[in-house]
């Protein structure tokens, strides 16, 4: 149990510029999700903590010691690779104690804490088979055992689910959680899966070529993105993005889409807006619903909205329409709209709505 | 399932005549010379040129083997070549894997090392033998075991080197770095992790070059003569004054092929054996 901090990272790669300059701290037990596209410097980022690459600049401490100089066994860290990376001339007993025989544990200990971890990940009947004979699930269980044998002071797992099928993708998202809320060891988990962000994830830390973009709680980060890059990454479907100009008129404020105005909702702070600046509105689909209520409530705008295309996923529809010529995507009911060309009065959510500035793509 | 199994069982009775045909011509084009051969190394001298030839010697005799082995010295030669041959494998695959595993993981000499390695090989030998000669001469490895088991050595590593650069580069990484994350020090990743991954290359690779030492003939001439003077070499006294003993060289081929063909048996097993431990992504 440990915690991490990075200060002023960079790694260069020859003219390659991968990290560049990354001051990142992580509480002891915390699980931290570095995502974002590939390229972004997760990955090599997530590698210079365990060792496997070095820094070119800046230090990383964990657990209150700098470990630049530390080789990867010295730094006390267990990592899940997204190959599994599994020896594939032992077994899967020796797979998982060999990181406790590589550091010369007496035998029995060895033998008694390869069945606890198999006993905890269920594969206890797996143990005397090779890697080739196991599925991809249990490939990456055993990879996961691997770990945690070990006791680690931190978990590093790169992108472990990426080789997975969808349905086994969720199995196992559930299981990492499990065992994270079961050991509570820290742990930093690369992927460019925007869902296992959200749902693993204490902390988000999505980066953007080699930089951190934004970091916080996975809700944070969506109601409140800092820019429309992270608003664009975080949510499935995606933000929808209408530019627009703003009106400031005394304490009111309002977005002009055309000939279109919708009032900002009242409260809402405005850092270092102008009137007339160039905008864009962000709308998540479940910041669209269909109107019921007879009168709109506070911060929200009723929009009569002509359906364009219909995307039904059963329990939900996503219904595109167009506002103010831009495309928007709301979620509705699946009962809410029946076929594409219907016309249904929209309540837009104004309240949770992102307001960037449409040059800088920054947050107001 | 029912539908399915008789058209499966038409279909394997049928028998496939001209596989058989192509391989059974196949099989007699490589094996008649052997044959031959063999043959020839018990049939009584009289016997060799014989029109029409004698199809199977009445009187099998190993006249030709003891004279091959003793007489001509090939027993010498053969255990000078089990030594030579042998010794030069070994270290032509123990320094082939250390420097292909140093090229393909820390890109040593850069891009350009690796194919230097290989561009030695573009060089004719016998554009070198007479200043090697000369060298062995001086430093007192001309006609010794050691001086052989260098030049093999040498002459093999190129191709050895170039087959596990290719092996290692194949390989992922992501092994190795396991089990360095996991306590194991650079070298531990590579003995206990990179080496048995790769062993089938390594086998690849030491047939390779035993087979070329095995049969190596113009440099063990120039550089051996009376102490340790390989198989090849022998055959030369089989061709003299007197004609040719097409006996003894038939005998001593059949001797010195039994090594290369317990080695092919040797190194199946290893091959086939590495070739399942791929695949490990699922």
């Amino acid at each position: 149990m440990a915690e991490v901090r990075i200060t002023g990272l960079h790694k260069r790669y020859g003219a390659f510029h991968a990290v560049r300059g990354i001051d990142l701290d992580i509480r002891d037990g915390e699980f931290t999700v570095l995502v974002g596209p590939s390229g972004c410097g997760k990955s090599t980022l997530l590698r210079t903590i365990a060792g496997l690459e070095e820094s070119s600049e800046g230090t990383i401490e964990i657990g209150g010691e700098v470990v630049n100089d530390f080789r990867p066994r010295d730094r006390d860290v267990a990592m899940v690779f997204q190959d599994y990376a599994l020896y594939p001339h032992m077994s899967v007993a020796k797979n998982i104690g060999f990181g406790l025989k590589a550091r010369k544990m007496p035998k029995p200990e060895v033998e008694a804490r390869v069945a606890e971890a198999a006993r905890m990940l269920g594969i206890t009947p797996l143990l005397g088979r090779f890697p080739r004979q196991l599925s991809g699930g249990q490939r990456q269980r055993v990879a996961i055992g691997r770990a945690i044998v070990r006791n680690p002071r931190i978990f590093l797992f790169d992108e472990p689910l990426s080789n997975l099928d969808a349905q086994l993708r969720d199995e196992m998202r559930g299981e990492i959680k499990r065992l994270h809320q079961d050991i509570a060891t820290t742990m930093i988990y690369v992927t460019h899966d925007q869902i296992e962000a959200m749902t693993l994830a204490d902390r988000i830390v999505l980066m953007r070529d080699g930089l951190i973009e934004q970091q916080g709680a996975p809700l944070d980060l969506f109601e409140r993105p800092a820019s429309t890059f992270v608003a664009g990454f975080l949510g499935s479907p995606r933000m929808s993005f209408l530019p627009g100009t703003l009106k400031l008129d005394g304490s009111a404020a309002a977005i002009r889409l055309a000939d279109t105005l919708l009032p900002v909702a009242p409260g809402r702070t405005l850092n270092g807006a102008a009137d007339g600046q160039a905008v864009l509105l962000g709308l998540r689909p479940e910041h669209l619903t269909r109107a019921h209520a007879a009168a709109p409530a506070q911060g929200i705008f009723r929009y009569d909205a002509t359906i364009d295309l219909l995307q039904p996923t059963g329990s939900r529809s996503y219904a595109t329409f167009r506002l103010a010529g831009a495309p928007v995507m709301a979620e509705l009911q699946a009962h809410d709209v029946s076929r594409p060309g219907e016309r249904l009065p929209i309540d837009i959510n104004m309240n949770r709505a992102s307001i960037f500035d449409a040059k800088s793509e920054r947050a107001i | 399932m029912a539908a399915v199994a008789p058209a499966r069982r038409t279909k394997r009775r049928s028998v496939p005549v001209g596989r058989i045909l192509l391989l059974g011509f196949f099989l007699l084009f490589v094996l008649w010379p052997l044959y031959w051969m063999f043959n020839t190394s018990i049939k009584p001298s009289d016997d060799y040129l014989t029109v029409p030839p004698v199809w199977f010697p009445t009187a099998p005799t190993l006249v030709h083997y003891e004279a091959a082995l003793f007489a001509y010295r090939g027993l010498d030669g053969l255990i000078n070549s089990l030594i030579i041959s042998l010794s030069a494998t070994v270290l032509s695959a123990l320094f082939g894997t250390l420097m292909a595993y140093s090229l393909a993981r820390y890109n040593t000499g850069g891009q350009h090392l690796s194919f230097w390695v290989l561009s030695q090989r573009f060089l004719p030998p016998i554009g070198i033998v007479l200043p090697v000669f000369l060298i062995y001469r001086g430093v007192g490895l001309y006609d010794t075991h050691i001086g052989l088991i260098i030049a093999y050595t040498v002459f093999t590593l190129p191709v050895s080197v170039w087959m596990m650069f290719a092996y290692f580069r194949g390989m992922p990484k992501s092994m190795e770095e396991a089990a360095l994350v996991d306590g194991c020090t650079r070298w531990e990743a590579f003995w206990r992790v990179a080496v048995p991954l790769a062993a089938p290359g390594i086998v690849a690779a030491a047939v390779f070059a035993f087979i070329a030492c095995w049969t190596e003939f113009f440099f063990a001439l120039i550089l051996t003569s009376r102490t340790a003077f390989t198989l090849p070499t022998v055959f030369r006294a089989f061709i003299g004054f007197q004609g040719a003993q097409y006996g003894e060289a038939a005998a001593l081929a059949i001797v010195s092929l039994v090594p290369s063909i317990a080695l092919g048996v040797l190194a199946q097993r290893h091959l086939v054996r590495g070739l399942t431990l791929g695949a490990v992504r699922g």
